[in-house]
């Protein structure tokens, strides 16, 4: 996990302690959210009968593994500054396609590729769109938002359901450690994508690039960095990404939905920001993404083991984990000036 | 002629009139008003009517937007405001007593105040992005709104309330008075005092508005608490309207709808220069827009790929690389930086 954190450091070199201390506050944010949702699980077990089982944790992945892959574009789209509104109804679009699509006979082995080349292509014209003409990367994927929701509803308004075998294998197919410990191939995908991410970010040029835009865009390109092939990139690889978490959504769900994933981009950004991403870009771990997206997950679960609390709990909890992170960033980021 | 073809909102006005008159090719009587019982009927008062909530939120978002800041709580916070009227009108126990339903108006609008003021310090005295500060609210308050209702929709009956967003005052609906009075007091306080001229000037550079003595903090706090008022008249004449609450419908998206009337009216999104005019006209446009769909019988889902459209013609048309790479000479892309070459 270790390896996962490794941010790109700054080659100057520092005397011991110093260096320590640098690093240890840039991990503050993440720390903070590992030791709440230590706290969460703590509190979970002690209170509730059969929380302390492994398939509780386990299912927590299964459940959000499509959210995981769509926080984990978005990752890289916040790191650069920027944001990207258009996930859900990405998710929504390549749902409602691959099952439009299968229904008419289509062989998966085709329609596979082709929804995530749709949600590729969408993210590349909405960077192309946000580098070449400045728009804002909150109204320029605003626009691919609705363009996006407002094609699956056009296709078709009603639920499809999915009867592709290979769709249904995926979905009942279950990767087994033992009696009753199992996760779904959904979440070996994803946790392939979180650790592909994490080593792109890391240890490669492009990874580093994405840190600097965020750091500082006119110093990125003075210092003659490929900022808008990189900044087109990131959104190119957040539309790929929001299309394969499309196509995981449409394996737990086997059906394909125009309003599937209404407000799956709320649910990215916040795990973003619960797990320490600076929404100002530059700094910040996948890993906190998925840590993010575990809180998220583990909220649920213990609404759902209490029982007697409603949904809305969740809105309201998320709301008030958020402010709490955002402060932090903000008390983090104003003591590194 | 060429003054008006200039001027700013000359485009936005051709395409509601278009809009408009399409539909009489569907629906012959769409321009007659009729005057039945003393309340004016008609499908104009229809799309004026429907408009009202849009309208309202639109216009405090103008503000906000024009201090180069964003506010994605106001459909969470008509949710709360419409919210908060049922409940304290159903706990009334004579529902159609005038002074209770005054206190519910007023109560809700308090919350909605307290609601702006959270998101106004926020932002400008904790200093979060617009975006994720209103984010907040955004998400906590719907949540909020259906923990006071209990995750039911409140049915109330109570007529002085009903009046609000159903009712008819000289024939026209009073919804629509609420929004002319409304409007035409901001117009007032911010066009003929130099409230509106700070507030640009904060917009359009906050760091030379604080070098001229500019109180960029307070003003920040005020575009958001106006802001939220709005949104909690929209709540209440939205819940007044259907005589109920319901925390998820209230205001579902209408933080998009209302940031695109602000971008079809004129107002650049990176703030400064405004137009309240231009904001209300992209409400009505928008809800002509919803209202033409229906008379044309095109599904409604269409209403998104066209606003899609709409935005993206906005934003490039707005956007300065944009036109230079466009109307300069067809020389490739001018825009690219330089520097883009790695090294």
């Amino acid at each position: 996990m270790t390896d996962v954190k490794a941010p790109p450091q700054p080659a100057v070199t520092v005397t011991a302690p110093h260096k320590r201390r640098r690093a240890d506050r840039r991990h503050i944010p993440v720390l903070a959210t590992l030791a709440l949702l230590a706290l969460m699980y703590g509190l979970g077990v002690a209170n509730y009968d059969n929380f302390s089982d492994t398939q509780v944790l386990l299912n927590v992945f299964v459940d959000n593994a499509f959210l995981l892959v769509v926080a984990a574009g978005m990752t890289f789209v916040i790191l650069t500054g920027g944001i990207d509104l258009s996930v859900g109804a990405v998710v929504a679009l390549t749902t409602v396609v691959a099952a439009t699509l299968l229904n008419d006979g289509w062989p998966a082995a085709l329609v596979l590729p082709l929804v995530l080349l749709i949600g590729t292509t969408l993210g590349l014209g909405m960077g192309a769109v946000i580098h070449y003409f400045k728009v804002e990367p909150f109204i320029a994927t605003l626009a691919g938002m609705f363009l996006a929701r407002g094609l699956s509803l056009l296709i078709n308004r009603n639920s499809i359901p999915i009867t592709d075998p290979f769709w249904t294998s995926m979905a009942q197919e279950r990767i087994r450690f033992g009696p009753g410990i199992f996760i779904s191939t959904s979440v070996v995908i994803a946790l392939v994508v979180v650790l592909a991410g994490a080593f792109v970010l890391a240890y490669t040029r492009f990874g580093r690039t994405v840190y600097a835009i965020g750091g500082n865009a006119d110093s990125a390109l003075l210092m003659g960095l490929p900022v808008g092939r990189t900044r087109i990139a990131v959104y190119t690889i957040s539309g790929f990404l929001s299309a394969l978490g499309g196509v995981l959504l449409s394996f737990y769900m086997l059906s394909g939905y125009s309003l599937h994933a209404q407000g799956m981009e709320l649910d990215a950004i916040a795990a973003v920001v619960i797990g320490g991403v600076i929404l100002t870009g530059g700094s910040g771990y996948l890993f906190g993404t998925v840590l993010g997206v575990l809180v998220l997950g583990l909220i649920q679960t213990i609404i759902t083991f209490q029982g007697t609390l409603s949904s809305w709990w969740t809105r309201i909890v998320v709301g008030i984990l958020l402010f709490a992170f955002i402060v932090l960033q903000r008390l983090v980021t104003r003591r590194s000036r | 002629m060429t003054a008006i073809v200039k001027h700013r909102l000359f485009w936005p006005a051709v395409v509601l009139v278009l809009l408009l008159v399409s539909n009489v090719f569907f629906a012959p009587r769409f321009f007659t008003i009729t005057l039945q019982d003393g309340h004016l009927y008609g499908s104009l008062i229809d799309v004026l009517r429907s408009a009202t909530p849009l309208a309202l939120v639109a216009l405090g978002m103008t503000m906000v937007i024009a201090t180069g800041g964003i506010d994605l709580s106001v459909g969470s916070v008509m949710a709360i405001s419409g919210a908060v009227a049922c409940l304290f009108i159903g706990d009334l126990s004579n529902q159609g007593s005038v002074g209770g339903v005054l206190l519910a108006v007023g109560l809700a609008l308090v919350l909605a105040l307290v609601a702006g003021l959270w998101n106004g310090v926020l932002v400008s005295v904790i200093g979060i992005q617009p975006i994720i500060a209103t984010l907040i609210l955004m998400v906590a308050g719907r949540g909020i709104a259906q923990l006071l209702t209990g995750g039911q929709i409140i049915n109330v009956s109570s007529p002085p309330f009903r009046v609000i967003g159903a009712g008819y005052a000289l024939a026209i609906p009073v919804s629509v008075i609420i929004v002319a009075v409304v409007v035409a007091a901001a117009v007032l306080l911010i066009r003929r005092s130099a409230l509106g001229v700070l507030v640009e000037a904060v917009g359009a550079s906050p760091t030379a508005s604080r070098l001229a003595g500019i109180r960029a903090r307070g003003l920040t706090i005020g575009a958001y608490v106006f802001a939220a008022v709005c949104a909690g008249i929209a709540g209440l004449i939205f819940s007044s309207n259907v005589a109920s609450a319901d925390s998820n419908a209230a205001g579902n998206l209408i933080e998009l709808d209302a940031i695109l009337a602000v971008v079809i009216g004129g107002t650049a999104l990176t703030g400064g220069r405004f137009s309240i005019a231009g904001s209300v006209l992209g409400a009505v446009l928008i809800s002509a827009l919803d209202i033409t769909t229906y008379t044309i019988g095109v599904p409604a889902e269409t209403t998104l790929l066209f606003k899609a459209v709409v935005v993206v013609i906005l934003c490039l048309s707005q956007s300065a690389a944009f036109r230079a790479a466009v109307f300069r000479r067809r020389r490739t892309p001018a825009v690219t930086p330089a520097a883009e070459v790695p090294a």
